[in-house]
């Protein structure tokens, strides 16, 4: 029963510790993470639930395919992994230690024999004599040795990076490191989408779980930009926002401008450009109308959406306004608004004011001509908000990540043994990966040797 | 515009390069190995000062930045690695009969660029308006460029590993005596994965560190990222299998060459076919 229960107990170690099951997690981690790149995820669209049938839609919603990366089965996927990648290192991280701790300073003859790397040379001088001459070439030349006399032969033993070995492990800490940074940050943090506006601030923010949380200051939005290129492509979007600390300013975060790519971080919170508005509700609308025959112009104001009747029996309705009319006509710039007129008796037709352009609107051949003279509605902010304490983590596991690969890929444990008897010495060595380029190195090694005179 | 003059040269350099690389099959003159090297290395010579030129000229037209904001910047640039990486792994291997299957990656990504879109200029949107666009890009693109190689490799690979099988007792004559022996095919795909793979990897770190500073999250699954992730799975997979017995050799090889098309998938398979589900940049502020 004792051997059955440990054969099992290494049956499961064996298991975890197996490449073949690496192999096997890496590709199905590639294969099932393909899902969620096909099917939407999180909210899905009424139009995706309209087209599915609902079969399917139960089935992959039991599958939990719509939110696949926090779904039980890529979890345990994960968690699978991780398990695998700590076997396997704990299974071969002796060995690598060993290397360290222990280096062989004795080549022993089955050594010897299968080393690739071998150059023999003959001197008339005395072992010990050689032993000092062959000490200070191969400090000079590789590095320095540790003497070794065993059996009446000196062995002189040297190595470079020999801690370039523990490079693979330090990729597999990484993963570990980012992985425990990734849950600190959706333990203890937060993230969400919030508006302010211009004119307004907020004391606190809805986060992504629906949860209220108090900022403990107030972020104010001063003014809200939209610039374009004359293109007509977005330009900068621009908040300017000051931080209030029980009432007042905070000085260095006063105006503060925020765009795309430049934040603003106070407290541990960062707020980042992400959207913006006109707020459309209870805005007023500023038009002017005057009669091409002349008379009295006629200001009045509307709301977006809303239609009125002109004194002379004509309708006029607002249909939507813009504060950049450059993104639909680029050879325009500044507020614009479209609107429907119907002179009495006539079918109603849709046209645009320009703000700045009177004359263009003037061209207009109708009876009435219409100008835009603004708003008082004012714009609002879109800001995507997010505390994160483990991000930290995560860097340092993407640069532990990226010094363990050049660790693994780039630096080799080199070894070279010189075995010194009476009237001869032999040269051997080896590397744990570059087997050519070391070579070569030996080589050349070889060749400062039997240069020697002694 | 002078710099698509350029750029149609760099395309007729690799063009040449190309035939001139077949020939060198067909007739196995050695002269002509070079010569193909060598017409390579002159299209990434004119290709690198029309990359500067356009630079330039962006700046001469007031919307100053790196030529690596839309497509067709992005297809040139990844043509330009591709022969850049080829370059490194050519001087130092000296195995010229690579360039064959390396060379017409780079002429393919030209060849579109030059004639199927619109080369113009654009101003930059305010979402790639960041220095981390060009660490980003460059570190990808290279990445993918070493892993373009290695597909290159591991085809010829696969080609003279199934030749070896079919003709296993006379020693091979023919077009595949040009190739270098498995074990050496074997090594090279290593090594430009060994390249590759940390490229990969800063270019997936550098992303993340971009969206975190941008949007606040330095991961999201968005299409773009997870399938940046399974080029990484199915590449650290491939850099396992070669330690893991019945996975060495041929099979590493398909590892290689699914590595690569997963790679294309990611960079222009992801905005083709899955944009419907999220547009990347140009939407995002």
């Amino acid at each position: 029963m004792a051997t059955n229960e440990r054969s099992f107990v290494q049956l499961v170690w064996d298991f975890f510790c197996s490449l073949k099951l690496t192999i096997f997690l890496l590709i199905s981690l590639a294969l099932t993470s393909i899902i969620g790149t096909i099917l939407p995820q999180g909210q899905l669209p009424p139009e995706y639930v309209a087209q599915i049938s609902s079969m399917k839609l139960e089935i992959y919603s039991k599958l939990g395919f719509f939110d696949m990366y926090h779904s039980w089965w890529f979890i345990t996927l994960l968690y699978v992994f991780s398990l695998n990648l700590i076997s396997c290192s704990i299974k071969r991280l002796p060995h690598v230690f060993k290397f360290i701790s222990e280096p062989v300073l004795v080549l022993s003859d089955s050594m010897r024999n299968s080393s690739s790397q071998k150059k023999e040379i003959t001197f008339t001088a005395s072992p010990d004599k050689a032993k000092d001459r062959l000490t200070e070439f191969i400090s000079k030349e590789f590095a320095t040795p540790i003497i070794t006399e065993h059996n009446g032969e000196f062995h002189l033993f040297s190595q470079k990076s020999v801690w370039s070995r523990l490079g693979v492990y330090v990729v597999h800490l990484s993963i570990l490191v980012i992985f425990i940074g990734a849950i600190i940050g959706s333990l203890f943090g937060f993230k969400g989408f919030v508006t302010i506006l211009e004119g307004s601030g907020i004391t606190s923010v809805q986060t992504n779980n629906g949860k209220q949380i108090p900022l403990g200051f107030e972020l104010f939005c001063d003014k809200f930009n939209v610039t374009f290129y004359n293109t007509g492509a977005p330009k900068e979007f621009r908040s300017t926002l000051t931080v209030l600390k029980n009432g007042k300013p905070v000085p260095s975060r006063t105006k503060v401008k925020v765009i795309v790519n430049d934040p603003l971080t106070y407290n541990g919170i960062t707020f980042y450009q992400s959207s913006y508005g006109q707020a459309t509700e209870s805005s007023e609308y500023y038009f002017t109308m005057t009669p091409r025959s002349g008379g009295s112009s006629d200001k009045f104001a509307i709301h977006e959406g809303e239609q009125i009747t002109l004194k002379d029996g004509t309708t006029f309705k607002l249909l939507e306004v813009t504060q950049e009319v450059r993104q639909f006509m680029p050879e325009f710039s500044g507020p614009a608004a479209r609107v429907e007129v119907g002179y009495k008796g006539k079918a109603p037709q849709t046209f645009i004011v320009l703000k700045n352009y009177p004359e263009i609107n003037a061209q207009r051949g109708d009876d009435l001509i219409f100008s835009y003279d603004g708003s008082n509605a004012r714009m609002y902010t879109g800001l995507q908000f997010a505390k994160d304490p483990g991000v930290e983590i995560v860097w340092l596991g993407c640069f532990l990540m990226v010094a363990g690969l050049i660790i693994a890929f780039f630096l080799s444990h080199k070894r070279i043994w010189i075995v010194i008897t009476k009237g001869h010495a032999r040269m051997y060595g080896n590397a744990s990966k570059n087997h050519a380029a070391f070579g070569m190195q030996f080589d050349e090694l070889a060749e400062k040797l039997s240069n020697l005179k002694f | 515009m002078t710099s698509s003059l350029f750029f149609n040269l760099t395309t007729m350099a690799y063009m040449t390069s190309m035939v001139v690389f077949f020939a060198f099959l067909a007739t196995r003159n050695k002269a002509l190995g070079v010569a193909g090297s060598l017409i390579a290395y002159a299209g990434l010579a004119v290709q690198t000062a029309a990359i500067g030129l356009r630079w330039k000229e962006s700046y001469d037209m007031g919307v100053g930045h790196a030529p690596l904001s839309n497509l067709y910047e992005s297809v040139v640039f990844f043509s330009w690695t591709i022969i850049l990486i080829y370059m490194f792994i050519d001087l130092k291997y000296k195995y010229r009969i690579v360039g064959a299957f390396v060379v017409p990656f780079a002429l393919l990504g030209m060849a579109w660029a030059q004639l199927g879109m619109n080369s113009g200029i654009e101003p930059l949107v305010p979402a790639l308006q960041s220095n981390w666009l060009l660490y980003h890009v460059i570190t990808c693109f290279l990445g993918y460029a070493a892993f373009a190689v290695a597909c290159g490799i591991s085809i010829m690979y696969l080609l003279k590993a199934r030749h070896e099988e079919a003709t296993k007792s006379e020693p091979a004559g023919g077009l595949m005596s040009m190739f270098p022996p498995t074990r050496v095919l074997d090594d090279l795909n290593y090594r430009a994965i060994m390249i590759g793979f940390p490229l990969l990897t800063l270019g997936i770190i550098t992303g993340a560190a971009w969206a975190n500073y941008a949007w606040g999250t330095y991961w999201s699954w968005d299409p773009k990222e997870t399938w940046s992730l399974i080029v990484w799975f199915v590449y650290a997979a491939f850099l396992h299998a070669r330690f893991t017995r019945g996975w060495v050799g041929k099979r590493a090889a398909w590892l290689s060459v699914i590595g690569f098309a997963a790679t294309i998938f990611c960079y222009l398979g992801v905005n083709l076919f899955l944009s419907g589900l999220h547009s990347y940049g140009t939407t995002k502020m």
